[in-house]
């Protein structure tokens, strides 16, 4: 009844059997780590045969220059998620942007670029408190952002007195609705942004801090990280972006009104979700971000095309969430088991 | 099914047999061709080293897994498809997991009939009187001293296993699984749990109980059963075998010395604690550490040994106290001090406070000392996969790529990255909590020749642990605490098992 096995020949077997899985599992690992590319693939096929209009360039430069006011919030936001928190104030700090922004040109006549920056400097400031609220008092950053939502939405209207700010200087507007050289200005910034977003988390010190709070918070404080600065940078750094964002958003519409952003928690975090970053902290990349926004603004285009009604378009954007979400948990539980 | 019958041992009623049982994860064979018998009414340990399959197993018994094709599981002389944990229990297999899985707001009563509250006549009511008059005649049946009106959250660990052992037998198993049960509980309470292990004997209910703790098994079990790599390689009446064939079994190799010699500790004053104090914790604890000198906190459960290290290290305040290094007064506010001033701590729980689990083994090696391979704010990629590579080199962790992520290695493996990270600070003073706690015999060898080769380079080790091999066989003096004080310092010629004891539970003033 007592076999005992000669170690090193089942060893052996181990070897090759875990040669011939690592191949398989290589597969497997491409496959999911590239299923938002394959969906916006398969959307871009899908939509190319149910509209002629779909695949031009005109078409394209449209859905990112639209998808770039969210798409520069939704950087922020990956950060943020991937340290496992969440910003809902986003919206009402870009009418914060977009009304500081218009008012400092129109009513004190600031340079553009001068009020852009006090407009982003706003922004950041917001995000700083609900940073420091969220890291100093260790209070949950929903209730905190949902609180600042409130607030920051509240100043926007306070400050323009509810009235929207209307036909802002010619050059402000060029801003949103011109080029930067050859790229629609809100592009351009999207693209710079994105740029930011990409060296701070893969390349820097603050990205991989940000990995390992999200990983484990704990151990984080234990490895000695000052985890209260790190999320006071990143809730200040998506202030900063949302605000940004909101000039953008007042520069395209040649209007800064209170109103602005509302609702664009929704849009944005499912942009990050849907590129696979994980709402339990830890996970997700850039990259995959940038898919996620660009796969919710062709569902926004594909709609429009398509003559849906926009009430029938918010069922649908909702479901491509949940299904999105469906599809990651489904898959990564198949593979765990 | 006369097959099985045939294949009875000794005669007597075999209520388990799992036959040619194989799991295959992604990339790693868990399990190869198992075959496993479990008598009626035995107590079967089960034991191996971490990664050897035996939670694996124990998750196909309770149908959190589902097996390859090809295996059989026999239950009650009946083939039998686990499919899910609920079907496991309505089979007549419990299980009771290492961590507690209970609602801490709640009672006891109500957390042992979960799911299954009794209910008032015609009405979908909850029948409080007869909820807790069922679970109490549940309990004394089974002699568990608990109260089933006291809320679960406020109970010891110790008691919330026992609830949760509780709840495992209210559902009349035939065969209960215990993996890791006395892992978090002092001797006494080891002691109670064995007691009711035999009560459950006598009802004729089987028990497969996991352990690394040896001397525990031979206390408690009829047969023993070996796991390695995945494949059983053999299973024992407990009178036929020894512990050290038990240990070569596991590890399919001899093992000689358990502990590695080491040098005498230098004379300078590493690093000294004066009077710290806080309110309701700790008190007036002073002791000194020598360069070189190896230091084991000992105490029972309660003892507030990982309090004063994570103060010490910055993680809890401290109302008053002086800590020194080399004889210079600092200030500690939090680990980042801590860090600067050359004090390393390998937390008690790697889960906890070790490790990132969903990231990288080179992000969890790098995490203590990013600056060392970086320019401003960027990290230099290639330095740093160099020194990933070199910490996995030293410490031979085993692993296919740094990119691994760190939650698919072995527990073993997990704590030689805990330490690695460590070490790459190149600490003056080392403290240790639990540092070989749930970890296989062969990783522990590892560690301890590690942390003797430490200690020679002049490292200042403060060390906390439960088992008392690892406090009579690692350290130069020995710290007992009780209750949040230092009871006693044993210099090396008074350590001994019958001293630390006494002390810890609070004899000889």
């Amino acid at each position: 009844m007592f076999v005992e096995k000669d170690r090193t020949s089942t060893k052996q077997i181990f070897l090759e059997n875990d040669k011939r899985d690592a191949f398989y599992l290589k597969i497997l690992k491409i496959l999911i780590t590239n299923k938002t590319f394959l969906i916006l693939i398969g959307l871009v096929f899908l939509m190319s045969f149910l509209s002629e209009y779909f695949l031009t360039i005109g078409n394209i430069v449209n859905i990112i220059r639209q998808v770039s006011i969210y798409g520069i919030i939704a950087m922020g936001m990956t950060l943020v998620i991937i340290m496992g928190g969440i910003d809902l104030s986003i919206g009402a700090i870009v009418a914060i942007g977009g009304v500081v922004a218009a008012n400092l040109i129109k009513n004190f006549g600031l340079p553009i670029w001068e009020a852009t920056i006090l407009a982003i400097f706003a922004g950041f400031l917001l995000g700083f408190l609900n940073g420091i609220i969220i890291s100093k008092l260790k209070i949950a950053p929903f209730v905190i952002t949902l609180a600042m939502m409130s607030i920051a939405r509240g100043l926007a209207y306070v400050y323009v007195d509810g009235m929207p700010i209307v036909n802002l200087p010619k050059d402000f507007v060029r801003f949103g609705q011109g080029n930067i050289s050859f790229l629609p200005g809100p592009i351009f910034i999207f693209i710079i942004v994105i740029i930011i977003a990409y060296v701070i988390l893969h390349l820097t010190k603050l990205g991989r801090y940000i990995y390992y709070i999200g990983g484990n918070e704990n151990a984080a404080i234990f490895s000695g990280i000052n985890v209260t600065k790190v999320k006071t940078i990143v809730y200040a750094l998506i202030g900063a972006f949302s605000a940004l964002s909101g000039v953008i958003l007042t520069a395209r519409i040649n209007s800064a009104q209170p109103q602005a952003g509302l609702g664009y928690e929704l849009d944005v975090i499912a942009m990050v979700i849907i590129g696979g970053t994980s709402f339990t902290g830890g996970t997700g990349t850039i990259a995959g971000t940038c898919i996620g926004v660009l796969i919710i603004g062709i569902i926004n285009n594909a709609l429009d095309l398509l003559g849906i009604s926009s009430y029938y378009q918010m069922i649908v954007k909702g479901l491509v969430i949940a299904s999105a979400v469906i599809l990651d948990v489904t898959i990564s539980n198949k593979n765990r088991q | 099914m006369d097959d099985i019958r045939s294949n009875i041992l000794h005669k007597e009623k075999v209520i388990l047999e799992v036959k040619n049982i194989s799991k295959t994860f992604p990339g790693i064979k868990a399990l190869k061709n198992v075959n496993l018998k479990i008598k009626e009414g035995e107590v079967h340990a089960l034991v191996g080293e971490n990664g050897a399959g035996k939670s694996t197993l124990m998750n196909l018994l309770s149908g959190i897994y589902k097996p390859d094709s090809g295996g059989e599981i026999f239950f009650k002389g009946g083939k039998v498809t686990i499919k899910n944990p609920y079907f496991a229990i309505q089979l007549g297999i419990s299980m009771i997991h290492q961590e507690l899985n209970l609602v801490l707001q709640r009672t006891v009563a109500e957390n042992i009939l979960i799911g299954r509250e009794p209910t008032l006549p015609n009405l979908r009511l909850l029948d409080w009187s007869n909820l807790f008059k069922e679970v109490k005649n549940l309990l004394k049946k089974n002699d568990i001293s608990l109260s089933e009106k006291m809320i679960v959250g406020n109970l010891s660990i110790a008691k919330q296993q026992l609830v949760e052992i509780a709840k495992a037998i209210s559902y009349n198993p035939k065969l209960i699984i215990m993996d890791e049960p006395t892992s978090s509980l002092s001797r006494n309470e080891v002691e109670r749990l064995f007691k009711i292990i035999k009560i459950f004997r006598k009802q004729g209910i089987s028990v497969i109980y996991i352990s690394h703790v040896l001397d525990e098994i031979f206390e408690i079990a009829n047969r023993v059963s070996v796991l390695r790599d995945g494949i059983l390689v053999g299973t024992k009446n407990i009178t036929e075998i020894s512990k050290n064939q038990i240990i070569s079994m596991m590890i399919g190799r001899k093992i000689g010395v358990m502990f590695p010699q080491f040098h005498k500790s230098k004379e300078d004053i590493a690093f000294e604690v004066k009077r710290l104090n806080r309110k309701n914790i700790f008190k007036d604890i002073s002791f000194k550490v020598n360069k070189g000198e190896i230091v084991c906190i000992a105490g029972l459960i309660g003892s507030k040994r990982t309090e004063v290290a994570q103060a010490i290290f910055g993680i809890d305040h401290i109302d008053s106290g002086e800590i020194l290094i080399e004889n210079e007064e600092l200030k500690i506010r939090n680990p980042r001090d801590a860090i600067k001033h050359g004090i390393a701590m390998v937390p008690e729980d790697r889960k906890l406070g070790g490790l990132a689990l969903c990231r990288s083994l080179k992000e969890n090696l790098s995490i203590v000392n990013l600056n060392d391979f970086s320019k401003g704010p960027f990290i230099l990629s290639k330095k740093e996969k160099i020194n990933s590579e070199k910490s996995v080199k030293m410490l031979s962790i085993k692993i296919q790529s740094i990119q691994q992520i760190v939650n698919y290695l072995s527990g073993g493996n997990q704590q030689k990255v805990v330490i690695a990270k460590w070490l790459n600070i190149n600490p003056k003073i080392l403290i240790l909590d639990e540092p070989t706690r749930g970890i296989d015999v062969g990783t522990k060898a590892e560690i301890h020749k590690l942390i003797a080769k430490l200690a020679e380079k002049g490292v200042a080790i403060i060390m906390i642990s439960s088992e008392m091999p690892e406090v009579l066989g690692m350290s130069h003096r020995v710290i007992v605490m009780k209750s949040g004080e230092i009871r006693k310092i044993l210099n090396k010629k008074d350590i001994t098992q019958e001293n630390i004891l006494v002390y810890s539970l609070g004899g000889r003033k």
